[in-house]
């Protein structure tokens, strides 16, 4: 029992921080209409760019920051200098040229700063507080699950309250129609790639204390467990990226502690056939037009 | 003359570069296919003397990749299903036979249809799992597909460090492979029969693949692709379809994967996992998608492409510390550059850019 | 007319394969393995080309991209002072990116294409291990692997093939015997990878302990980076000891995540794989005060002892040759396997083959910065068989106590008194 409670919060910690990454995954998805598969490279160059920052400053605040800005910056930069241009007779195109902006992205940073793996140190305490012997979460932990909540809280205000918000809702569900009204659309487009980015970048700043420490490949399967948790949830729900990557981290938890490290990428598999099966769209689908 | 459409005049030029299409195919597709292939093994004879062992590695490695791309580029192209999991089928193909031949060498069960077999048991073993993926994945569309396969992809070394007494975990398994026949020749470099096995299976895999593309499923497949309620309306089976079209590329990879695992004597979980599952994307894409020629195309790109960026990156000498920091990663680097050039100059790939450059050429002529 | 013209391809395409079937043959191969020196493949008058497989991108990359350089600009300051009997060391790396597909065709593109003499310190175990049956049947001389994997000690199986450093299993027997001796009737535990390397290690460890001297067993895989399930089950069942079998990225993490745990401070001792303090250090990061008092088995002069000659001689070549990069025991062991291999194809002769080099290595007795003996022999393929216990002491790593070696059977742990081995005066080994 008192093992059980320990993989539940352990997997709770891991769950946030899957969950902050599929939702850069589903915004950008809500945004465009496609996977950023450049994802993890991304917050991998905006990670190094904020340990660098933080070591030499001194100041992990001003490497948040640093990340919230560069997070951005990149966004924008790789929705107007890259992704505009790629034609969509073929929905795939996106996706060949995100893998190739993957290795571009991996092989600059490894240039750059070498593929040794860096410490990236936690600005909170990281022991786990007992609770009647049991380690629960660590004050670290609260920091991330306070983050990754602030950060839904706000996307959600300003995709419901604001008019920027109901521009870009507009310009992702009818295009054409949003440009009669008045809607930029190609604005819209770049702000919500940069929105993506600066979450993604968020989580990854966030879950890198955690990992193995920064080096090019850090975010490789943090991705793919994100995907995971993006596709459990449903691609077009924020609340599901949130869910998925909550039960994506708990399952991932339980199997490790159960049944071995080795077979955690089963347990995802199974997961996502149990979930897609019933629900083709993920949990938080909406209803799907009548078929004949 | 009994046509009611005029006709331009063609020059021998465009003639050559265009074939026509007007009106529908008289003869049989089967013969029609057949005498491509004996064509095309007939050229691959002559090449695979004139090139050395090493270039004849490639050209096998390229014929394995064809096996694959084939099928895959059917599956994505084609019938619009996206699929990440292919490098997890060509792992059942490549440890089927591993297992077989090594099993049949164990018992001294030798003799030139044991290779036969064993492929055959990899392709059947391929196409069971791809019935059991393509059933639990048929109602799955888009992204939703790309995860489970992804997903699927990311399997292939928890089985073999779960079940490491049969296949051995991260080392892999050495696959016995019987030497090239006596008959052939004392000096017969064993890569080029190597290359042979690996042309013969990637023929039958083209030639599979095209019978089935010009058939009824193939046009079901792309029913079902461009609009699937119109195909439903039609009378087409929607959901067997789609298990068909994803078994068939199923059987595809496991051959591939066997192929491959006759030519490197090894098989092992870290060939076969993600990256090797995008690349196959990356070659179809680039190659051109929805067309065989793009499968082959894509084929050569993914054995080149490498090979040729290490080449550039060699001739530069560079001092010892930048060497450190440049060495691996600037090949990597102008990979990736490459991919994103091409994609964005040309969207179809490899092949519509070539049909762009012949409807140019005959316009011009 | 199309149907005529047609058939007429068939037919002339069927006779000219009769014909060409006729035509096409292979004449014998020019030179073989054991020609005379000037048409040994890779051996030229002036130069000898050497290769190597190395994964210098990708998440195997961290540390052991660093090997090869260090190598490379050992051969450069050899060939500065005069080369092998005359003759300059080309050294040529490719990266595989540790994924064993690629190592099949770079190692092919070596052999085949570039024709190198031999295959140097190919690194990784299920890299290399799809390689042996094509090093064997080309005759390739595979010298001194990087990887403690016993697969490279067959001599009968793969009679080209060398191992360099001691085997998992050696270490295993050699760290549980010094856990026997210092931690007598404590709770040993065991985390390993979930490959040959956790497995071989624990193979040796029960061996010297017992088959219950090891309390709880852990694994972990490379791709699952969450190890506190595990870490918690060790502090349930109580550890007092860690034997871990992991690579320097989960030692640290281990580390972290233990302290994470709270309260649950056991006496780690990982092996020399991942055991490296500078490595570790930098990993960390703020955290290195957890490596205080970590015990380890090493099988090289620890690379910040500036006392020691070899560490002096390899700064030296490192900061002409090496551009002066940072300074760890994967310079340490790149260079030794450099010096290595120049004692071995200077014992080889001026007259080079490939015979002949396998013979020079066989016939043993190789002295260098190695604290242990090397078993080569012609029955023996397997590398150096002793280890030195070190220390971390207010943050300085240091050797202690004496050298032991063992064989990968059943043998006992013994001491190996013979004196350390100094380098020559200029740093290259004599004839």
């Amino acid at each position: 029992m008192e093992r059980f409670v320990f993989l539940t919060f352990d997997g709770l910690s891991r769950g946030a921080v899957y969950a902050a990454f599929a939702l850069a995954l589903v915004l950008i998805w809500r945004a465009a209409r496609v996977v950023n598969f450049a994802q993890g490279a991304m917050a991998v160059v905006t990670a190094y760019a904020a340990y660098m920052v933080s070591d030499a400053v001194g100041s992990y605040l001003v490497g948040f920051v640093v990340a919230l800005v560069g997070g951005l910056l990149l966004g924008a930069l790789v929705e107007r200098g890259l992704m505009r241009f790629v034609g969509h007779a073929n929905p795939l195109n996106d996706v060949i040229v995100a893998l190739g902006l993957v290795l571009l992205l991996t092989a600059v940073v490894g240039i750059i700063f070498g593929g040794e793996f860096r410490a990236a140190n936690q600005p909170f305490d990281t022991r786990a507080i007992e609770v009647g012997g049991v380690p629960l979460m660590s004050r670290y932990d609260l920091f991330i699950w306070g983050t990754v909540a602030t950060i839904v809280v706000l996307l959600a205000l300003l995709f419901t309250r604001t008019a920027v918000g109901l521009r870009m809702r507009a310009a992702a569900f009818a295009p054409e129609v949003s440009r009669l009204l008045g809607v930029n659309v190609g604005r819209m487009l770049t702000l919500g790639w940069a929105l993506a980015a600066v979450v993604g970048a968020v989580a990854g700043v966030l879950i890198l204390p955690t990992e193995l420490g920064l080096h090019p490949h850090a975010m490789d399967i943090v991705f793919a467990s994100s995907f995971a948790a993006a596709i459990v949830g449903g691609l077009d729900s924020p609340v599901g990226a949130v869910v998925g990557g909550i039960i994506v981290g708990l399952i991932l938890s339980y199997v490790s502690g159960y049944l071995g490290a080795a077979l955690t990428p089963v347990a995802v598999l199974a997961v996502l056939l149990a979930v897609l099966l019933l629900r083709p769209g993920g949990i938080f689908s909406g209803v799907r037009a009548r078929t004949v | 003359m009994s046509t009611t459409q005029v006709r331009p005049a063609r020059s021998p030029i465009s003639r050559l570069i265009t074939p026509r299409r007007t009106g529908p195919r008289r003869g049989s597709t089967l013969l029609r296919h057949l005498l491509w292939v004996a064509i095309a093994a007939v050229a691959v004879y002559f090449v695979s003397y004139g090139i050395d062992p090493f270039r004849n590695y490639q050209l096998a490695t390229v014929a394995a990749y064809l096996c694959v791309t084939a099928g895959l580029t059917m599956l994505t192209g084609l019938n619009g299903q996206l699929s990440l999991g292919h490098g997890a089928l060509m792992a059942c193909g490549a440890y089927t036979v591993a297992l077989a031949q090594n099993e049949f060498s164990d018992r001294g069960v030798l003799g030139a249809w044991a290779l036969p077999v064993s492929l055959a048991l990899g392709v059947l073993v391929a196409a069971l799992a791809g019935a059991l993926i393509g059933v639990c994945a048929a109602r799955l569309r888009g992204p939703y597909l790309a995860g489970v396969t992804l997903a699927v992809a990311l399997v292939v070394p928890a089985f073999t460090t779960r079940f490491a007494g049969l296949f051995n975990a991260d080392q892999g398994l050495s696959v016995y492979v019987d030497p090239a026949p006596a008959a052939l020749g004392q000096y017969f470099p064993p890569e080029r029969w190597q290359a042979w096995i690996a042309i013969g299976a990637a023929m039958l895999s083209l030639l599979i693949v095209a019978n089935l593309v010009n058939s009824r499923f193939g046009r079901a497949f792309k029913a079902v692709r461009d609009d699937e309620v119109a195909a439903k309306l039609a009378g087409i089976h929607v959901a067997r379809t789609q298990v068909l079209a994803f078994v068939v590329s199923a059987g595809c990879a496991g051959l591939g994967g066997g192929v491959l695992a006759v030519i490197s004597q090894s098989v092992s979980p870290s060939v076969f996992g993600l990256t090797l599952s995008l690349n196959l994307l990356l070659a179809i894409v680039l190659g051109g998608l929805g067309s065989l020629f793009g499968a082959a195309w894509g084929a050569l790109l993914l054995v080149l492409l490498p090979y040729l960026t290490t080449e550039v990156t060699r001739g530069l000498s560079l001092s010892p510390g930048l060497a450190n920091k440049l060495e691996g990663n600037l090949p990597l680097a102008i990979f990736g550059l490459t991919l994103i050039i091409v994609m964005l100059v040309a969207p179809g790939g490899i092949q519509d850019a070539f049909r762009a450059l012949g409807r140019t050429i005959r316009r011009r002529f | 007319m199309l149907r005529i013209a047609r058939r007429g391809i068939v037919v002339a395409a069927c006779l000219a394969l009769v014909a060409a079937s006729s035509a096409c043959s292979d004449e014998a191969p020019s030179s073989s393995g054991g020609g005379t020196a000037a048409s040994v493949p890779g051996v030229t008058d002036t130069e000898i080309v050497l290769g190597t497989h190395m994964p210098l991108t990708g998440p195997a990359a961290a540390g052991y991209s660093k090997i090869s350089p260090a190598t490379k600009a050992y051969f450069e300051y050899v060939n500065a002072n005069g080369g092998v009997h005359g003759r300059k060391i080309k050294y040529l790396v490719e990266d595989d990116g540790y994924n064993p597909a690629n190592t099949q065709t770079l190692v092919r593109k070596l052999v085949l294409e570039d024709k190198v003499f031999a295959i140097l310190n190919g690194l990784g175990t299920p890299t290399h291990t799809g390689v042996l049956d094509f090093l064997k049947t080309q005759e390739v001389p595979d010298l001194f692997v990087a990887s403690g994997s016993r697969s490279w000690n067959q001599p009968e199986k793969y009679p080209t093939t060398f191992g360099f450093q001691p085997d998992y299993t050696v270490e295993g027997k050699i760290i549980a015997d010094f856990v026997k001796k210092t931690y007598p009737g404590q709770v040993v535990c065991h985390m390993g990878q979930d490959d040959d390397f956790g497995r071989d290690s624990l193979a040796g460890v029960e061996q010297v302990l017992g088959a219950d001297g090891v309390k709880e067993k852990q694994k972990y895989v490379t791709s699952n980076t969450n190890i506190t399930p595990q870490i918690q089950a060790f502090k349930a069942a109580g550890c007092q000891v860690v034997i871990s079998a992991t690579i320097p990225a989960f030692t640290a993490l281990s580390l972290g995540t233990a302290a994470k745990l709270g309260g649950f401070k056991p006496q780690w001792v990982p092996s020399s794989v991942g055991a490296d303090y500078t490595t570790l250090s930098g990993l960390l990061g703020e955290g290195k005060v957890l490596l205080e008092g970590l015990v380890a088995p090493g099988y090289l002069p620890v690379s910040t002892d500036a006392s020691n000659p070899w560490v002096q001689l390899y700064q030296k070549v490192n900061k002409e040759y090496n551009g002066d990069a940072p300074f760890d025991n994967n310079i340490m062991f790149g260079m030794t396997v450099g010096y290595l291999t120049v004692q071995a194809l200077l014992k080889a002769g001026k007259d080079l083959t490939r015979e002949g080099l396998i013979s020079a290595v066989e016939s043993g007795g190789f002295k260098n910065a190695a604290v242990g003996p090397y078993r080569y022999s012609a029955s023996d393929h397997s590398g150096i068989g002793g280890m030195q216990m070190g220390r971390v002491t207010g943050g300085v790593q240091a050797a202690f106590g004496p050298v032991v070696q063992t064989d990968d059977g059943a043998g006992p742990v013994q001491e190996y008194t013979e004196a350390p081995a100094t380098p020559t005066s200029n740093g290259i080994p004599a004839v």
